[in-house]
């Protein structure tokens, strides 16, 4: 009979419903939680530019000694990734675009001779890397959705501490968040710190406010003061990094929960057109049942037509509370 | 002068201030208005601020500080007024801290743990 069609059909629109309330669910936390993660980047915004308003400063005065996290390498023999991407899954493309990226950067590398490490952040890229045996350097978890200042120092420093073994050069692979609507993966170098942007530091207001340059007194020297600020600056930059890639994972999983809302949408509008037609079908094929029989019956039975009709209203009648 | 005290998270404190006393690598340094253009490093310890309203007292552990145009930048990786510090957690600290020192003398960790459990004690007693 088509009633068992219709009943599978009707089981699956239910369920579709379910998993809809719980995409739906997903989608306005993700939308709450963008909102927060942006002003968390919006808050560590005036840190890190006064950080790099203070280095200009010090650059300025003479202060640029040859710090190793200045000097550009002779030679690059091996590169560290600084890889953040998200504890959970179920953001669309997130996690896959950033893993991919470095994973074609490290080849890319292979291929040009240099060697490879990896600090990686965010559960997802740890089981990325261990599946595809990658070699792992540091790995941190359990924080993408909310990092913390203390979260970005730990990986700075396991960072910090592949710089002065023996990798020339450390990348930060990480999604920028550009707007609600863009996000893109970079990878940026990261250490030797980029010393153009610190120049650029003089935009800001306060920087050449101090006077004619060598204007300032330093306490301690302004070698030693830069000796302490700039891993302050690049525990500053990761960060600020950790922050925009936390507010870009919430963005996709928005974008992600919207689509699969929509989808279940699309999918209990048409079953539900399906079932009905199921449902209108089989009534159909009673009723033509019924008439049929009782056409049968009037050619042989002749004159007993007041029954016939009484036995066929009766049948339909059932037929229809049958169905409500 | 203008004070802007600033954490990796959070501007912690912007307003007016008449007087402000922290602590550098070298010693103790106290600004007033239209001090000369400074930057310094700081070392864990006290930091007031003489607010319009009071003088806020804080513990700092380590940071700079730039001076120029009239506006005072303390930036800082942990800043903590007296009734935001956990003094059962600093007196823990001050006890782990001087059983490091104890065992050794050089261990540099040790002692600025020691500092700055010393530091949130003193702040959070003085309240």
């Amino acid at each position: 009979m088509a009633s068992g069609q219709e009943r599978i059909l009707r089981r699956r629109i239910r369920s579709i419903d379910a998993t809809k309330k719980i995409t739906r669910a997903m989608e306005l936390i993700a939308a709450s939680r963008i909102v927060r993660a942006q002003a968390r980047v919006r808050a560590a915004r005036p840190y890190s530019d006064k950080v790099t308003a203070v280095i200009a400063n010090l650059a300025s005065a003479g202060g640029e000694a040859d710090h190793p996290l200045l000097r550009e390498p002779a030679e690059v023999t091996k590169v560290a990734y600084v890889v953040i991407a998200a504890d959970r899954g179920l953001c669309g493309g997130y996690n896959n675009n950033v893993l991919r990226a470095t994973e074609r950067a490290i080849a890319a590398d292979a291929a040009a001779g240099r060697d490879y490490e990896l600090v990686l952040s965010g559960r997802k890229a740890l089981g990325y890397f261990r599946f595809r045996d990658y070699r792992i350097a540091a790995g941190f978890e359990g924080f993408s959705d909310q990092p913390s200042y203390s979260d970005a120092q730990q990986i700075a420093a396991a960072a910090t501490a592949l710089f002065e073994n023996d990798c020339q050069r450390v990348m930060l692979a990480y999604t920028q968040f550009h707007s609600m609507g863009n996000q893109s993966v970079a990878i940026v170098p990261f250490m030797p710190l980029d010393t153009s942007d610190i120049s650029d530091g003089d935009a800001d207001p306060d920087a050449s406010a101090g006077g004619p340059d060598g204007g300032y007194e330093f306490e301690p020297e302004p070698a030693a003061i830069l000796e302490r600020l700039l891993p302050r600056y690049a525990e500053a930059r990761l960060y600020s990094a950790v922050l925009e890639a936390s507010a870009s994972e919430h963005a996709a999983r928005q974008r992600a929960m919207k689509a699969a809302t929509d989808n279940a949408e699309d999918l209990k509008t048409n079953l539900t057109r399906v079932m009905n037609r199921a449902r209108q079908d089989a009534i159909t094929t009673e009723i033509m049942e019924i008439v049929g029989g009782a056409e049968a019956l009037s050619q042989t039975a002749g004159g007993e037509v007041d029954l016939l009709s009484d036995t066929i209203e009766a049948r339909t009648a059932n037929l229809f509370r049958a169905r409500e | 002068m203008q004070v802007e005290l600033v954490s990796p998270e959070a501007v912690l404190f912007s307003g007016e201030c008449s007087q402000v006393v922290t602590r550098t690598v070298d010693g103790d340094i106290a600004f007033l208005d239209h001090h000369a253009a400074f930057i310094g490093a700081l070392d864990i310890g006290q930091t007031q601020l003489w607010a319009s309203d009071g003088i806020v007292t804080l513990a700092l552990n380590r940071g700079f500080v730039e001076v120029s145009n009239n506006v005072v930048t303390i930036l800082s990786d942990a800043a903590y007024a007296a009734d935001e510090i956990d003094v059962a957690a600093a007196q823990a600290d001050l006890e782990a801290a001087q059983a490091g020192v104890a065992a050794d003398v050089d261990d540099d960790e040790a002692k600025a743990a020691l500092a700055w459990a010393q530091t949130r004690i003193a702040v959070a007693g003085a309240a």
